[in-house]
């Protein structure tokens, strides 16, 4: 197999706040292959978005603890110096975030943002990077690009704004996309769009992308394979198929019976999972999903279950997984 | 854009028009006769009115008014009652003054608020912050009028080192450039420049940091881009309401300081202002606050036209 894109081993990140340590993620593993498409799936805190900004290392150091190791294209990311960082962000790396409104500078016109981003990376005129701005307004299909290339973030739709963000996350021709909940912000139908702009882009240009979401859905549009994270580890990961069909982690199973997709028939009930996500201040010993787990054992909340492989390729962290992997739902 | 110039262009002149109003009316509202104090005490009271008819003050305030407006409109803001000189002159003479002493005084300012300001905001809650904050909340406390004189007593009684009065050697109210008038500013313009900077400073700090929280920052340096475009892009973010605060700065400093002025002799339109109000002068005083005033409503304009310029979400909206 080719040199992992993305490599992250035993990744912990805890934040100081005041006399509190948050433990946001704890021991996390995740491998991403050149063009692959993975979707990191939780719900709000338990992880997701940390993992993402600490592949760029993003979070202010003074309060953030890590331990473990992100590699990027076989390069460790936390021994990078200040210039390796920068060309690693938006070189190596592009990054889409979830509110474009908020992530593009609002004083700035598109262009001047692509324009920018370009010229931080490679020496060419400011003409030339004009040129590859609107080449890629093209490649994210904005309509007209010569004219939203002078167009301020706020003059542009919620839909073409998420494009003007993909198309200056792609600036410098990156070989990893992060997006951070990309259609969250979105209208139902733009997001159905930007999806396929980004399986599009993942093919045509080879990208790999690490797609973070609470959106089953949208997960299942985008990847190839999905990781489901619950308070900073993850509980289940492998290909999109085999954890849509047959979810081995009772988290999974919860998420998947919470979807509201095709079953809202009136008169039943939305099943949700029961309880609420550990304090990240002081986890759980054992598996973090025991409280909430109707098929927990007294052993779930001892020791933390490791990671195993009851399916070749289908990991997940249980320790009644091998019963249901004999005997699917 | 242009189109928005003389829009705002035009909506400036009924401003002006109130703001003369309420000049001419102020002063006339104001008890007192401003013929008693360049009449002798026994004058006749044939003379009074052949005075006040000199003056015009025997006509109907809407006639004195339309009189004053027309004459003021050509720049003859008329004749003085104490001095009998023109007071355009007097008042153009004055401002000139007051505009050095500003100009210093916001230089000054300007550059220690914008420094301590960015400083701040950028490394909050640091010692470093702490330290400007507090200069800050200094400058915008003590009264200037205090720290003028305290300084008057260190720099020129006690050290000798800077005169305390005046704007030039031998009572000189003519600015010169040389260093012999340069030293008569230093005291009156470090005075008068701690105000805008405390504001300038508080003002910048809170909204640095207000920007730095904002996700497009982290946006930026996701990009790779470098520290220093990243500070471009929060100067360019901070630039419309710090040049609204500067601009507002500006005009009070423009408008001349009574007290600064007082304290130190400076023959600018504070010291006008508060010379025309004892002597009862009118058309002085009339002169010298049309002037102000028509001062802050074009200084605003500027402002508006700048800050729209820098701004694209009010240029569109």
């Amino acid at each position: 197999m080719a040199e992992p894109v993305l490599e992250i081993r035993g990744l912990e990140v805890t934040y100081r706040r005041g006399a509190e340590r948050i433990r946001a993620v704890a021991g996390l593993d995740l491998t991403i292959g050149p063009g692959e498409a993975v979707a990191l799936i939780g719900e709000s805190g338990s992880g997701k978005s940390v993992t993402l900004r600490q592949v760029l290392r993003l979070d202010p150091e003074r309060t953030t603890e890590v331990a473990g190791s992100i590699r990027v294209c076989g390069e460790e990311v936390g021994k990078l110096d200040a210039a390796g960082l920068r060309r690693l962000r938006g070189g190596r790396v592009g990054m889409v975030f979830q509110e474009p409104l908020l992530a593009l500078d609002p004083v700035y016109t598109v262009g001047q943002q692509i324009v920018e981003a370009i010229r931080a990376h490679e020496p060419v005129s400011r003409a030339e990077a004009r040129a590859r701005a609107l080449e890629l307004l093209r490649l994210v299909h904005v309509p007209s690009p010569e004219r939203r290339l002078d167009a301020y973030p706020h003059e542009l739709s919620g839909g073409l704004r998420q494009r003007a963000m993909i198309a200056l996350a792609l600036s410098c021709r990156p070989r990893l996309l992060l997006a951070d909940e990309p259609t969250t912000a979105l209208d139902a139908t733009v997001q159905i769009q930007v999806l396929l702009l980004l399986r599009e882009l993942q093919e045509r240009l080879g990208l790999a992308i690490l797609f973070v979401t609470h959106d089953i859905g949208a997960a299942v549009e985008i990847a190839d394979r999905i990781a489901v994270i619950y308070a900073g580890r993850i509980v289940e990961e492998g290909p999109v198929r085999s954890v849509i069909r047959s979810p081995l982690h009772p988290y999974t199973r919860g998420l998947l019976a919470s979807r509201t997709e095709g079953a809202l028939v009136k008169g039943r009930r939305i099943a949700a999972i029961p309880g609420s996500p550990p304090d990240l201040a002081r986890p759980p010993p054992g598996c973090a999903f025991a409280p909430r787990c109707s098929l927990a054992l007294e052993a779930c909340s001892r020791q933390v279950p490791k990671l195993e492989t009851p399916v070749p390729g289908h990991a997940v962290r249980c320790l009644r997984a091998r019963e249901w992997a004999a005997s699917p739902a | 854009m242009l189109r928005y110039t003389l829009r705002r262009i035009l909506y400036a002149l009924p401003i002006m028009l109130g703001v003369s109003l309420v000049c001419f009316l102020l002063v006339h509202i104001a008890p007192g006769d401003p013929l008693v104090s360049v009449l002798p005490p026994d004058a006749t009271e044939a003379l009074r009115r052949q005075m006040a008819e000199l003056y015009g003050f025997d006509r109907p305030l809407p006639e004195q008014f339309l009189r004053w407006l027309a004459r003021a409109l050509g720049g003859d803001l008329g004749t003085s009652i104490a001095t009998a000189r023109p007071v355009a002159s007097e008042v153009f003479r004055a401002v000139g003054n007051t505009v050095t002493l500003a100009a210093f005084a916001t230089a000054i300012g300007f550059t220690l608020g914008a420094i301590f300001g960015f400083v701040a905001g950028y490394f909050r809650d640091s010692p470093v912050d702490r330290a400007a904050s507090a200069l800050a909340v200094l400058g915008v406390s003590v009264p200037h009028y205090w720290l003028g004189m305290v300084l008057v007593i260190l720099f020129s009684a006690q050290l000798g080192w800077l005169p305390a009065t005046g704007a030039g050697p031998g009572g000189s109210t003519e600015w010169a450039w040389d260093w012999e008038h340069f030293r008569h500013l230093i005291l009156p313009a470090v005075t008068m420049s701690v105000i805008p900077m405390g504001i300038v400073a508080r003002t910048l700090r809170a909204l640095v940091a207000e920007i730095l929280s904002q996700e497009f920052v982290m946006g930026l340096r996701a990009r790779g881009l470098s520290e220093f475009a990243v500070f471009r892009h929060v100067v360019k973010n901070a630039a419309p309401t710090a040049l609204a605060v500067m601009g507002l700065q500006l005009g009070y400093l423009l408008g001349g300081s009574i007290l600064i002025e007082t304290v130190f002799s400076w023959p600018g339109t504070g010291f006008l202002l508060n010379a025309a109000i004892f002597q009862r002068d009118l058309p002085l005083l009339q002169g010298t606050i049309l002037v102000l005033a028509t001062f802050f409503v074009v200084l605003n304009l500027v402002v508006d036209v700048v800050q729209t310029a820098l701004d694209p979400r009010i240029r569109r909206a």
